[in-house]
């Protein structure tokens, strides 16, 4: 017998397009008393977002308290303290009165998210004008209710007072009324690109109290106590649990469902839309049985990709689709690389290397989780995204409504180094709770989160270089050729750049991009270029790129950075003194200059005298500027000549980010650049076969642990009150992998060039 | 489904759950704990660590039914006097997290680690916490917090002594 209740879920999911559903024949499926009310109590309402106006980014309670409304998240790095921090400045607020909220769509305008580290050097400009303009308002109404012209006028921690008789004082609580209601000048974009400004005065940087010192982490107690609400904590009325079901060959897509064999499971149903497929339970351990438990005969698929040890002649041998005369971030660059080979072929000398590069897995400390709540057209969704306002919209298409109907609330996750699976989960989830109507939360399995995520892009780098009589050189020729870090693009903003898109029928894109690096070493006849090659699957692809921490920048400069270093070898030259011979950009000479002091570094060609030891030790340097910074890394690393293990054992590293608003957030963040980059240098490369990702869990792909991080990272800042802030979240990071593979040549003689460095290439040369 | 009794910090908790389901989805889904997180359900991150007779214990390979009626001490009992345990204080102290989702792993480990023996040498400490995974690497500033807690916890252990 069937409940009414159970009736009326089958007429209604009968009256969901292309639906193949499945209620359990016989059970207990229970209903929970829900309404969209109840859910949405729980959260703030939302409020008007109109760029141009003050109120939106800024408002101040009777008590006196600041909400500021940021259009970015936070991913662990200590940006919405920093945010806090210039709000405070500008507002003269003691910054303990500042809360920030963080990517809801409901209550923050479209900045961007967390993108190309620029939380702070693009996403404070906004705050910061709109809390000096906020200023001027209540200094503007401070002297109309005082009775005295706006310069006789003081303001300490959100009082202002007549500086001559400071207990004639009005509080902004006070002052505030229903608002600012005070115009900006917008310059009309949404996404990084948003600006605003005010003809209010900003403070001059060198009068600096608050930006500039180590204000504490707000997020830091929440986390060590227990008290953050992660996204995975939040639990809506009524909610079911849903897990995805994968296929076991790559490209295959269920042929048909035995609905029967979760019949035992209490409260499972299977939902089955074109070809994704997932089930749901009242309880989430009932979800992830059904799972595993559901029989799913899958189509007949030939296994699509090369076996794993030929990637690198695949990527050698494939097409071009595109290359760096397309215009996309780096601007069009036409290239005509002919000269440079013929001046190379006529020189007295020359030098020429490949370098290679693996798949690397996001994998995050968690794999990805949503919460979704579709009802009557509208739809409330949970996810720790990096860009919420971009998942608005994607999800919006994927559910056929208005992008005004669909809120998506950030909530922090599991931290995110570019375009992970964050977004994967919310799709399901929503794709799911307006199938069966009712809020869904899909968590991903850990062999989704290393096995199905977006991957950073592999690729092959050739090098060469041309020298003459005197070792000068005398062409530089740089080509990548990968897969391209846009198959899967930078945001969610539509269906086709998620998994469950393409599987239902969203046709991928066709964006191209990779990169060259932009240092400014004036190498004549220099030509650098790259070039990408078709996805390995078109569809659905377990092995599908996108952006991965300081997009495709690990990979060209490990290889430009390591190539830099093999010409000072071939020379005879000092690898920092060959940089500082080409170098042109004062402030790269400034941070290689830096970084030697701190290192200690004593000048001579690599490798160093030979060593007899069972341990050998070595040191490497590395340069990176980009996102508005410049830094430079000097490894000291050790090597077992037995195991050909490398442990980076100390790095230091020179860091100008332009202004510094927060030098201890800056310094950790520094410090995950590093130990992150360690990671990706010696440990992770994505294992696969020619049916599918072998990456299920973190035995299949190890990351860093305690045991290899660094004894010791020194680091020193160069602070440039007078420049513009500029982004920590990814240049050290890029430094990274070269400094070790020179360090481990140093060390040894032998020149790695593929990652990762593990301690089994290493020995294999050794011997 | 059975009905099972758990001691989290303390107090006495009932659930209704299948014998097999780890006791990770009772804590964090039932008992809506924050401390506790799924990271891997394979026993391979720690970030679902809980401390049980003492030592640290993966919560989320744990079936539930084998902990019935023992004390499972959790991330968010730590503090239920009102004062951090000097691990925790440590954390804050050195700012010890970037995404905050692997810190659960650490901080239980820790606690259990040197409730036991707070005189650890730094390759004490990477042993200790060896098989631990932090995506974000905190690793430097977390080995800061952990010798600041060992140093904390050695002192206190030497006031009891004195």
């Amino acid at each position: 017998m069937k409940t009414s209740a159970q009736l009326d879920r089958r007429q209604f999911l009968k009256g969901s397009a292309g639906l193949v559903f499945a209620l359990r024949a016989a059970g207990t499926l229970a209903i929970l008393p829900f309404s969209a009310a109840e859910a949405q109590s729980r959260w703030p309402a939302p409020r008007k977002i109109a760029p141009a106006e003050l109120d939106t980014w800024l408002s101040v309670a009777s008590d006196g308290a600041v909400t500021a409304f940021f259009g970015k998240m936070d991913m662990g790095q200590g940006v919405d303290t920093a945010i806090a921090q210039v709000v405070a400045e500008e507002l003269a607020v003691d910054v303990g009165r500042v809360a920030v909220i963080m990517g809801d769509t409901g209550r923050t305008a479209n900045q961007g998210g967390a993108s190309g580290s620029s939380g702070c050097r693009l996403g404070a400009n906004p705050l910061r004008n709109a809390a000096a303009a906020a200023r001027q308002v209540f200094l503007a109404r401070a002297g109309e209710r005082l009775g005295a012209p706006v310069h006789a006028l003081s303001v300490v921690d959100g009082r202002v007072f007549v500086t001559a008789n400071p207990g004639r004082s009005q509080t902004y609580g006070e002052m505030i009324a229903d608002g600012f209601r005070t115009s900006l000048d917008w310059n009309g974009r949404y996404g990084n690109a948003l600006t605003v400004t005010t003809k209010a005065k900003l403070r001059d940087p060198k009068q600096y109290r608050i930006v500039g010192t180590s204000v504490a982490r707000k997020d830091i107690p929440g986390k060590v106590l227990a008290h953050t609400q992660f996204c995975h904590h939040v639990r809506l009325a009524g909610m079911l649990h849903g897990r995805t079901v994968r296929p076991p060959v790559a490209n295959a897509v269920p042929a048909a469902v035995d609905e029967q064999s979760i019949a035992s499971i209490p409260g499972s149903r299977v939902v089955w839309k074109k070809d994704f497929l997932a089930v749901v339970a009242e309880k989430e351990w009932h979800a992830i049985k059904a799972a595993r438990q559901l029989k799913v005969r899958w189509t007949e698929t030939k296994p699509p990709f090369p076996a794993m040890d030929a990637l690198y002649e695949h990527i050698r041998s494939a097409p071009v689709v595109a290359d760096n005369s397309v215009a996309n971030f780096g601007g069009h660059r036409d290239y005509d690389p002919q000269p440079t080979l013929d001046a190379i072929a006529a020189s007295a000398g020359s030098l020429a290397a490949d370098y290679e590069l693996p798949f690397q897995s996001h994998a995050r400390m968690a794999p990805s989780l949503g919460v979704a709540d579709v009802k009557d057209g509208r739809a409330l969704v949970f996810s720790d995204t990096q860009k919420p306002h971009y998942t608005r919209d994607g999800i919006a298409k994927i559910l056929g409504i208005e992008a005004d109907k669909v809120r998506v609330i950030w909530k922090p996750g599991p931290g995110s180094y570019g375009r992970s699976d964050a977004d994967e989960a919310a799709f399901e989830a929503a794709v799911l709770s307006q199938a069966v109507g009712r809020p869904v939360r899909v968590q991903w399995m850990r062999n989704e989160g290393h096995g199905w995520d977006p991957k950073a892009p592999p690729a092959v780098i050739s090098c060469k270089a041309g020298l003459d009589a005197d070792g000068d050189i005398t062409a530089w020729y740089f080509r990548a050729k990968g897969f391209s870090g846009w198959d899967v693009m930078y945001n969610a903003a539509n269906p086709r750049d998620t998994l469950i898109g393409e599987l239902l029928g969203f046709k991928k894109g066709n964006a191209q991009n990779f990169g060259v690096p932009g240092e400014s070493y004036a190498f004549p006849r220099a030509v650098k270029f790259w070039e990408t090659i078709p996805p390995l699957l078109e569809r659905a692809s377990p092995l599908r790129t996108s952006h991965m921490r300081a997009p495709q920048e690990p990979q060209i400069h490990f290889a430009h950075e390591s190539f830099v270093d093999e010409v000072a070898a071939k020379t005879g030259m000092d690898p920092i003194a060959l940089r500082l011979k080409y170098l042109t950009d004062p402030r790269e000479i400034a941070v290689l200059k830096a970084v030697a002091r701190l290192a200690g570094w004593q000048e001579r060609a690599s490798p160093g005298p030979k060593q007899t030891g069972a341990t050998l030790r070595g040191r490497g340097v590395s340069l990176n500027s980009g996102f508005g910074s410049y830094v430079a890394t000097v490894c000291d690393v050790e090597v077992d000549r037995a195991t050909g293990r490398i442990w980076a054992r100390r790095f230091y590293v020179a860091h100008d980010c332009g202004l510094i608003i927060n030098p201890r957030s800056l310094q950790a963040t520094i410090e995950g650049n590093i130990v992150q980059g360690i990671s990706r240098t010696l440990f992770e490369e994505v294992p696969f076969d020619r049916k599918n990702v072998r990456a299920v869990d973190w035995v299949t792909y190890p990351i860093v642990e305690i045991g290899d991080a660094p004894e010791r990272i020194d680091i020193k800042t160069i602070d440039r009150p007078e420049m513009p802030a500029g982004g920590a979240g990814e240049p050290a990071h890029v430094t990274v992998p070269a400094a070790i593979a020179n360090a481990v040549f140093d060390a040894t003689g032998v020149r790695l060039r593929r990652l990762p460095l593990t301690a089994q290439r290493l020995k294999a040369q050794l011997a | 489904m059975a009905r099972i009794e758990l001691i989290v910090d303390g107090q006495k908790r009932t659930v209704d759950a299948d014998d097999d389901m780890p006791l990770l989805y009772a804590l964090r889904g039932d008992l809506a704990l924050k401390g506790p997180k799924f990271g891997c359900g394979l026993a391979q991150c720690g970030a679902c660590t809980v401390i049980l007779n003492g030592a640290a214990i993966r919560s989320c390979v744990t079936p539930v039914s084998t902990v019935a009626g023992k004390n499972i001490r959790t991330l968010d009992g730590l503090a239920a006097a009102g004062k951090p345990h000097p691990v925790q204080q440590a954390f804050l102290d050195e700012e010890a997290a970037q995404c905050g989702y692997c810190t659960n792993g650490w901080i239980m480990t820790t606690i259990a680690g040197l409730e036991r023996n707070p005189h650890v040498s730094d390759a004490d400490i990477r042993k200790m916490l060896a098989g631990l995974k932090c995506r974000c690497g905190s690793h430097m500033a977390m080995m800061r917090a952990v010798r600041r807690a060992a140093r904390m916890m050695a002192n206190s252990e030497q006031a009891h002594e004195d």
